[in-house]
């Protein structure tokens, strides 16, 4: 075979004898075996795909044909020298073996007689932090892995302290090639005591070290001769017996998250997910959250009979004694401890996009089988992934990690995020280019949305709008600087008013000189400028007026945010449709030439993008209409009023 | 060392299992027409049953669509009809119109054949029937550049991947809202191995097509390997003479094209047998495929930018 010292005497590998002498029992054993997950962390220096391709190597996974094309590779670009460069079994992508560093996430699968694994081997370097956490996520144990000949540095701070952020309990360090350091005894104590000062600091509670040579095998699969004074498990045997996830969810309060309703026919009603903690009996009394009915469990259904108990980790379908409304998006609970719901939180952000938060814009938020809008409050800090230090930020950029509140349309059921990862972990989706922007861990619900109720006034919206015999509106004009928004609101204003409708025009520029005084032109201060309009305008609305608004509001998120805060049928987008060389031409104020040379920046149309409606309740096109027709069209649009 | 296994404690088989269905469901609810792509190999198999737990007693609510190159194994024709009418699902059957036209074959074609018939005829599939997510039963162990796709993979509207864009996935969490005209390639079997596929079959006696056990069949060398003479009328035609052919005891690790897909010499006739063979193999899986070999170490990342599965 090769050069490489191999361990196949090792008894935890001998298990080609049993295939070979009895399929049978092997199979036997191998349908029992439980599964760990779990993440590498450690830069290529490290030796982390070396580890990775050490185990491969050891648990039989490397073939005779990928082990022949390894030999060839590695002698052409591997960085061993004429030995096996383990490392090119790991590094995937054609971009990535060229660069010689790992970009992204790869996930990697071994057996031993115990358990099957999954690896989720990841980039050390800084501007890889969300392709760790992305690897993080669902893993069971963080191996962190130093160099021996180097100690603790700044990224074994950063990725200790992401593992923990995860919530990942179970923590192996890995200090890595022992060989070159003469596996030295007190070269390893020194880095271990270094390590559990700072574990310590950050709230790490435990963890295990060991002395290991992931090029030379030591202390992976088999005690190593040349470290007689460590006494603790081999990398293997330590990956073999420690607790996995689901094994503690299941002693939880049981919470299934529905994802579909099965109804095949009138007779069936099933309400299918996965059973994010707990178990669950048939004759068990339980609650469909947020609505709080309660029912009984009378079945467990699966194709393979109904069960007489469903664990945390299993997929399943549950049928309830009562017709209970129930949907995708629901939480069935146990019914005396169920979990609560809410609207605004206190979370810890991960932003995972090059497009930086927008704070105040609307996102969809995904949480278990829930998905509503929400909004991103400025982060009170973000955390420095070197030295975790709070950092005062206007915004969280790619990597960054944040501590900020979220403001949801509606509420959710959910679970802080170290009770439960299911119900308190969730993803934020930009609404327009549907990129999944950041990851978000729920710290707890806030007070302030309990504390602060909503005070019953006895003059209704309806009175106010009664009496001013009319219905309201919000007439939201958006298109580009010189469209012509403010010049036709007015005259639709002009002739409502000549109707004797109650109205009001709030104009972009009149109110940048007060209200709106504090924003300036960045994207985070339109959308705060859309945001304090859209309330104003619904404040109006409610008290029986029909408000006009002109305003670029170049961003289709903030146009749909305003839209929903406002009863169905108020809010009217009028798209003043001119196009860019048309208001370009006219150039009333002078602006776009201002933007085209430079001395005016995030000018719509020029440098910052406008949104077009999709789908406008009304369109004018003043290229091929006045304003006084534009406003005629307008109005005839509107009509009937009532 | 190590506990007992409780009932807490889910072995690795049910954990996948599990997984699995998530996925399906989660497609189904926020796909809006979603299909399954079905090779009738085993890993389509356990795929396919894994959908009739998922929606159990529902029929999976999503049709069962298979690129057909016209060079399968007779026996897999007769299994891909006979797994449609057991699970009661739709069965949509696409040849490209083109490859046909133009007689394309794997003997006078090489990658030419697997890039009109299987490439460029899922496009046209999925086109035609305007599908936006399709299931599909790639594992990451399979080779190295699906150790890196993601579970729910987006195309964009020529069919194109791009490995370096891919949606971060986080916990179970899936985000499947797709930008206009891209669709969605889910992967619900990824973190499945060749062994977990084959103790799954075992274990839920899931129906396979018989090549995977051995049997004395016509078989001819052909540039170096063992393939089997499934339809000898047709190989003559196209390979302009009769090959030699010799009956021997052989079995396929994968079912593609016939002419593509390399036979093994096994006496394997029973699951455990076979499953036997397969753990104490030296050669790995794909190696009786040609496909990969195609493009050097980097084949299949560059099949999958041009829209292969």
């Amino acid at each position: 075979m090769t050069d490489v010292t191999t361990t196949t005497t090792d008894p935890v590998y001998v298990t080609e004898a049993l295939i070979a002498e009895d399929i049978e029992a092997y199979l036997e054993q191998h349908q029992h075996k439980t599964m760990l997950r779990f993440i590498t962390c450690g830069s290529v220096d490290d030796g982390k795909s070396t580890l990775i391709g050490r185990l491969l190597y050891d648990s039989k996974m490397i073939f005779e044909d990928q082990l022949a094309a390894l030999e060839t590779d590695s002698k052409k670009v591997g960085t061993q020298g004429q030995e096996i460069d383990f490392a090119l079994l790991v590094d995937g992508l054609a971009a990535e073996r060229e660069q010689g560093i790992t970009i992204d996430v790869a996930y990697r699968f071994f057996n031993t007689e115990k358990r099957k694994f999954i690896v989720a081997d990841c980039p050390g370097h800084e501007q890889y932090t969300r392709n760790m956490v992305t690897g993080a996520s669902t893993a069971d144990l963080a191996v962190i892995l130093i160099d021996a000949r180097k100690g603790v540095l700044v990224q074994t701070r950063r990725h200790s302290y992401l593992c923990h952020l995860i919530g990942i309990r179970n923590i192996v360090l890995a200090v890595n090639k022992m060989d070159l350091v003469g596996y030295d005894q007190a070269t390893f104590d020194a880095i271990v005591k270094d390590y559990a000062a700072f574990a310590r600091s950050i709230g790490i509670e435990s963890f295990t070290a060991m002395p290991i040579s992931g090029f030379k095998g030591d202390n992976i699969t088999t005690r190593s001769a040349q470290t007689p004074w460590y006494q603790g498990p081999t990398l293997i045997e330590h990956l073999e017996s420690v607790e996995v996830i689901t094994s503690r969810d299941a002693d939880k309060p049981f919470r299934l998250p529905v994802q579909w309703v099965n109804r095949p026919n009138l007779d069936f009603r099933g309400f299918s997910g996965l059973i994010a903690s707990g178990t669950v009996k048939p004759g068990e009394a339980v609650r469909v959250l947020p609505s709080g009915k309660t029912s009984t469990v009378t079945r467990v259904v699966t194709l393979d009979g109904d069960l007489d108990e469903g664990v945390a980790g299993q997929s399943v379908t549950l049928c309830f004694a009562d017709e209970i409304d129930c949907s995708r998006g629901d939480v069935i609970a146990i019914a005396d401890q169920p979990p609560q719901s809410a609207d605004q939180f206190e979370t810890t952000l991960v932003w995972l996009n090059d497009e930086p938060l927008h704070v105040g814009r609307a996102y969809w938020l995904k949480l278990g089988a829930q998905t509503v809008s929400a909004t991103v409050q400025q982060p009170k800090y973000a955390v420095n992934v070197n030295t975790m230090e709070h950092v005062a930020v206007k915004t969280l950029e790619l990597n960054a990690i944040g501590v900020a509140q979220i403001i949801a349309d509606k509420a959710i059921v959910f679970e802080p995020y170290a009770d439960n990862r299911t119900l308190g972990g969730f993803v934020l989706i930009d609404k327009i280019t549907n990129a999944t922007v950041a990851a978000g861990m729920i710290q707890f619900a806030l007070r302030r949305a309990q504390n602060v109720h909503w005070q019953p006034t006895d003059v209704t919206r309806a009175d106010h709008a009664r009496l001013k015999n009319q219905s309201p509106k919000v007439l939201w004009f958006t298109g580009l600087s010189g469209a012509g928004k403010s010049t036709i609101a007015n005259e639709v204003e002009k002739r409502l008013n000549v109707m004797n409708r109650h109205t009001f025009l709030l104009d972009g520029d009149n109110v940048r000189h007060g209200l709106n005084k504090d924003l300036g032109f960045t994207e985070a201060d339109r959308i705060e400028n859309i945001r304090r309009v859209g309330e104003v305008a619904k404040l109006m609305a409610d008290a029986g007026l029909i408000v006009l608004t002109a305003f670029i509001s170049p961003f289709r998120a903030e146009r749909e945010m305003v839209r929903a805060m406002l009863p169905e049928g108020e809010f009217v987008e009028v798209f003043v449709d001119t196009p860019l060389e048309v208001a370009e031409a006219r150039d009333v104020k002078g602006l776009y030439k201002k933007a085209r040379s430079g001395d005016l920046k995030n000018f719509t149309g020029i440098d910052s993008p406008y949104e077009p409606p999709l789908n406008p309740e009304i369109r004018v096109n003043t290229a091929e209409m006045t304003a006084e027709q534009a406003a005629e069209h307008i109005i005839r649009q509107l009509m009937p009023w009532k | 060392m190590s506990k007992p296994t409780d009932r807490a404690t889910l072995t690795h088989i049910q954990r996948l299992e599990a997984e699995a269905i998530h996925i399906m469901r989660e497609v189904v609810a926020e796909a809006e027409r979603p299909v399954m792509l079905y090779s009738v190999g085993k890993d389509s198999a356990v795929m396919l049953h894994l959908a009739r737990k998922a929606f159990f007693p529902s029929p999976p609510p999503f049709p069962l669509l298979h690129v057909d190159t016209t060079w399968k194994f007779q026996a897999m024709y007769e299994m891909r009809q006979r797994m449609a009418t057991e699970s009661g699902m739709e069965l949509l059957i696409h040849q490209n119109p083109e490859a046909a036209e133009k007689g394309i074959n794997p003997f006078d074609h090489g990658p030419l054949h697997t890039d009109m018939w299987k490439t460029e005829g899922l496009k046209q599939a999925l086109d035609k029937w305007g599908f936006d997510a399709a299931f599909g039963g790639a594992r990451r162990d399979e080779e190295k550049s699906r150790a890196k796709e993601r579970i729910f993979s987006f195309r964009t509207a020529s069919h194109g991947w791009d490995p370096k864009n891919q949606r971060p996935e986080l916990w179970n969490l899936y985000n499947a809202r797709k930008n206009k005209g891209e669709s969605i390639r889910v992967f619900p079997i990824s973190n499945w191995t060749e062994l977990d596929i084959w103790q799954y079959i075992h274990l839920n006696d899931v129906p396979i097509v018989p090549l995977y056990f051995a049997e004395e069949r016509p078989t001819y060398e052909w540039e170096g390997q063992l393939f089997m003479a499934d339809d000898i009328p047709r190989l003559e035609k196209v390979l302009g003479y009769r090959p030699e052919i010799k009956m021997k005891s052989v079995r396929f690790r994968t079912l593609g094209c016939f002419p593509l897909t390399g036979a093994v010499e096994s006496t394997a006739k029973t699951l455990p047998q076979v499953i036997q063979e397969t753990l104490l193999t030296t050669t790995s899986e794909r190696q009786g495929r040609v496909i990969d070999k195609d493009a050097g170490g980097a084949g299949m990342e560059v099949k999958k930018q041009q829209g292969y599965f």
